[in-house]
C-alpha cells in the first residue's frame, strides 16, 4: 500500500511537471504578447522593451521556464501582470467560492443522477425507464450556458425565487450548482441504473426476497450498497470535468471563483495567472483520480492495488 | 485438429447491422434530426429567406426592438434586425463542418496513438500512453478555451483546438481495444504463419476497430458540436459575423430576458444536434458491440 502509494504520488508529480511544462511553452509561443497589453497602445518601443526586461520575457524560454518552475516548488506563483498581487493571493481569495459551487455541484449530480438509476432499474424495460434513460441524454447533450441561461430565464427573472446572479447566500447557489450538476447527473444515471441492474440480478437478492424481506428493505439495505461501489470512484474523476464547466457556469451566473478569474486572465493575455489557475485545476485533477484509485479497495475489498 | 473451432479472423458483417438500427426508434428520431440539420446546412443559399448577414429594416421595431417570431420572421430577427432563421441555418453549416473535421482529425490522432502504443509496446508505446495520461490531467475546456482565445480564432483554428483536446478518449479506448486483440489467438496464428507486423496491423487489427470507431465517430461528434457551442458563446470561438449557433447567443445574450427566443432556438438546436449524435451513437454500440448486447 505505502509503495503504491509513493509510486502514484512520484507519477502524479511528474504528470504536473510535464502539464506546466506544456502549458508553459504554449503560453509563451502564441501569437498574443502580454507585453503589449500591459504597456497599451500609445507605448513606446522603449517602454515595452523596458517591461520585457523587467518582467524577464527577453529571457530564452527554458530560463523563464526553470525560474518558474523553481518558484513554483516554494509556492511562488509569480505575479499577475495586470493587477500586481501574487498569483498564489488572487487564485487563494477564489478558491472558496468554486470549491463551493463544486460541492453543490456534486450534491445535485448525485441527488439527481442516483435517484433516477434507482428508479429506472426497478423499473427496467418499463416506459418509466426508457423514459429516464432518454432524460439522462437530454442532460448530457444540454450546453450548459443553455440549461443556466434557461434556468435563471424561468426560476429567477419570471419566477423571482432566486436571484438573477452573484453570491453569498444559499440561495445564489441552488441555480449554479444545479446547472454544473445536470450534465453529470446524466452520466450518473445511466451508470447507477446499470450496476443496480447488475446487482439485483445477483443470488443473494434473491435469497433476500426468498426469506421475505419488503421490496424496499432488500433495494435499500441490500442491493444499493454494493450498486454504489463503483459510482462512488467516478467522483474524483468528475473534478476533471467540474474545472472546466466552472469556467462557464460562474461566467453564466458571475460567480466570483477561479473560472472567472481564469477567463478575465484569457482575456487579457495575463499568463502568470492562466498558469496559476491550470496548475491548480490540474493538481485537483490528478489528486482526484488518485482518490478515486485509493477509495476503490476502501470501500470493495475484492479489489487490490497494485 | 479438426476439433479446433474456426477462429473468427474477420469481425462480423455490419450488413445487419444498418437494418437493427433502423428497428430502433430513438436512433430513428436521432438520424431524422441529423438528417434535418444536414438538409438545412447544404441547402440553406435556397432555403434561406434572406442573407445571413442582412440587416432588415422591418427586422427591427419602431424602439429598435428585435421582432419576436411570427410573420415574415419564422424565428424572429436578433440584436441587429437580422433574420434569426436564415442564420440558423447557416450557423448549422459551421456546427456541422466543426463537428466533422474536429473529430475527424481527434479520431484520427487518437487511433494512431492508440494503436501504435498498443500494437508497438516497448518504450515507444509506453511513453505514448504516458503523454496520453498527461493530456488526461490537462482541464480540457479550459485548455481549449485558453488556446482558442490566445490564437485569433477562426473556424479552422477552433476545430483545430477542438480536435487538440478530444482525442485523448479514443485513444485510450483504442489503446485498450489493441492491447486485448494483440493477445487472440488468430493474431498469434497469424505471427506464426509468418505475416508481417504492417499486415497483422491493417488486415487483422484496424478491421476489428472500426466498430468501435464508428461508435466513438458518433458520440464524439456530440462532444465537439457541444464544444465548439461552448467557445463560440465565450466569445472565443467561430467570430461575428460568420454565424455559428453558439456566437449567436454570444451576441444576443445581454437582451435575452427581453428577447429569450434569441438563446432559447439556438440553445435547442444544439442540444438536439448533440442529443441526436448521442441516440445514433448509443444505438450503434448496442448494435455493433456484440459484447454489450443483452446488458437489459
Amino acid at each position: 500500500m505505502l509503495g503504491y502509494l509513493t509510486r502514484r504520488l512520484i507519477q502524479s508529480a511528474l504528470i504536473l511537471l510535464g502539464v506546466s511544462f506544456i502549458t508553459f511553452i504554449l503560453l509563451y509561443v502564441l501569437p498574443a504578447d502580454p507585453v503589449r497589453q500591459i504597456a497599451g497602445r500609445s507605448a513606446t518601443a522603449q517602454t515595452v522593451e523596458n517591461i520585457r526586461h523587467q518582467l524577464g520575457l527577453d529571457q530564452p524560454l527554458l530560463v523563464q521556464y526553470w525560474r518558474y518552475l523553481t518558484g513554483l516548488v516554494q509556492g511562488d506563483m509569480g505575479r499577475s501582470y495586470l493587477q500586481k498581487t501574487e498569483v498564489a493571493t488572487l487564485i487563494a481569495a477564489r478558491l472558496p467560492a468554486s470549491l463551493l459551487l463544486m460541492a453543490g455541484g456534486i450534491v445535485c449530480e448525485l441527488l439527481i443522477g442516483l435517484t433516477l438509476g434507482i428508479v429506472a432499474a426497478v423499473f427496467r424495460g418499463r416506459p418509466l425507464d426508457q423514459g429516464l434513460m432518454v432524460t439522462s441524454f437530454v442532460a448530457v447533450s444540454a450546453p450548459q450556458f443553455v440549461v443556466g441561461l434557461l434556468l435563471l430565464y424561468l426560476f429567477a427573472v419570471q419566477l423571482g425565487w432566486f436571484p438573477i446572479g452573484g453570491y453569498g447566500t444559499f440561495a445564489h447557489l441552488v441555480l449554479p450548482a444545479i446547472t454544473l450538476g445536470i450534465m453529470g447527473s446524466g452520466w450518473y444515471s445511466r451508470m447507477m441504473r446499470s450496476s443496480m441492474v447488475e446487482v439485483l440480478r445477483q443470488d443473494y437478492i434473491r435469497t433476500a426476497r426468498a426469506k421475505g424481506l419488503t421490496r424496499g428493505r432488500i433495494l435499500l439495505r441490500h442491493a444499493l450498497p454494493n450498486a454504489i461501489l463503483p459510482i462512488i470512484a467516478m467522483i474524483g474523476i468528475d473534478i476533471g470535468i467540474f474545472m472546466g464547466g466552472i469556467v462557464v457556469v460562474e461566467s453564466v451566473f458571475g460567480w466570483p471563483g477561479i473560472g472567472q478569474l481564469a477567463w478575465q486572465a484569457i482575456q487579457r493575455v495575463d499568463i502568470p495567472v492562466i498558469m496559476g489557475v491550470t496548475m491548480v485545476s490540474a493538481t485537483a485533477i490528478v489528486l482526484g483520480n488518485l482518490l478515486a484509485d485509493l477509495v476503490t479497495p476502501l470501500i470493495d475489498p475484492r479489489i487490490k492495488l497494485r | 485438429m479438426a476439433d479446433i473451432a474456426p477462429i473468427e479472423t474477420r469481425p462480423a458483417a455490419p450488413a445487419g447491422a444498418l437494418r437493427r438500427l433502423m428497428r430502433r426508434k430513438l436512433a430513428l428520431f436521432g438520424l431524422a434530426i441529423i438528417a434535418l440539420v444536414v438538409g438545412g446546412a447544404v441547402f440553406a443559399p435556397w432555403i434561406a429567406p434572406f442573407e445571413p448577414d442582412e440587416q432588415l429594416f422591418e427586422g427591427l421595431s419602431l424602439y429598435g426592438e428585435p421582432m419576436p417570431p411570427g410573420g415574415p420572421f419564422l424565428m424572429g430577427t436578433d440584436l441587429l434586425g437580422r433574420d434569426l432563421f436564415t442564420r440558423m441555418l447557416y450557423g448549422a453549416q459551421t456546427s456541422l463542418v466543426i463537428g466533422v473535421v474536429a473529430n475527424g482529425v481527434a479520431l484520427v490522432i487518437g487511433t494512431l496513438v492508440g494503436v501504435l502504443a498498443g500494437f508497438v509496446r516497448g518504450w515507444f508505446g509506453a511513453a505514448l500512453m504516458r503523454f496520453t495520461d498527461l493530456m488526461m490531467a490537462f482541464p480540457a475546456l479550459l485548455l481549449a478555451i485558453c488556446l482558442a482565445a490566445l490564437f485569433q480564432p477562426s473556424l479552422w483554428i477552433v476545430a483545430m483546438v477542438i480536435a487538440l483536446v478530444n482525442w485523448v478518449q479514443t485513444a485510450r479506448v483504442v489503446y485498450t481495444e489493441t492491447t486485448s486483440l494483440a493477445e487472440r489467438e488468430f493474431i498469434a496464428a497469424e505471427k506464426t504463419l509468418g505475416a508481417s507486423q504492417s499486415r497483422i496491423l491493417f488486415r487483422h487489427i484496424l478491421p476489428h476497430l472500426i466498430p468501435t470507431l464508428i461508435v466513438w465517430g458518433t458520440l464524439g461528434i456530440s462532444v465537439t458540436v457541444l464544444l465548439e457551442a461552448t467557445l463560440s458563446f465565450l466569445g472565443v470561438g467561430v467570430q461575428p459575423p460568420t454565424p455559428s449557433w453558439g456566437n449567436i447567443i454570444f451576441e444576443n445574450q445581454t437582451y435575452f430576458q427581453a428577447a429569450p427566443w434569441l438563446v432559447f432556438i439556438p440553445g435547442a438546436a444544439i442540444l438536439l444536434l448533440a442529443l441526436a449524435f448521442n441516440l445514433v451513437g448509443d444505438a450503434l454500440r448496442d448494435v455493433l458491440d456484440p459484447t454489450q448486447r443483452g446488458n437489459d
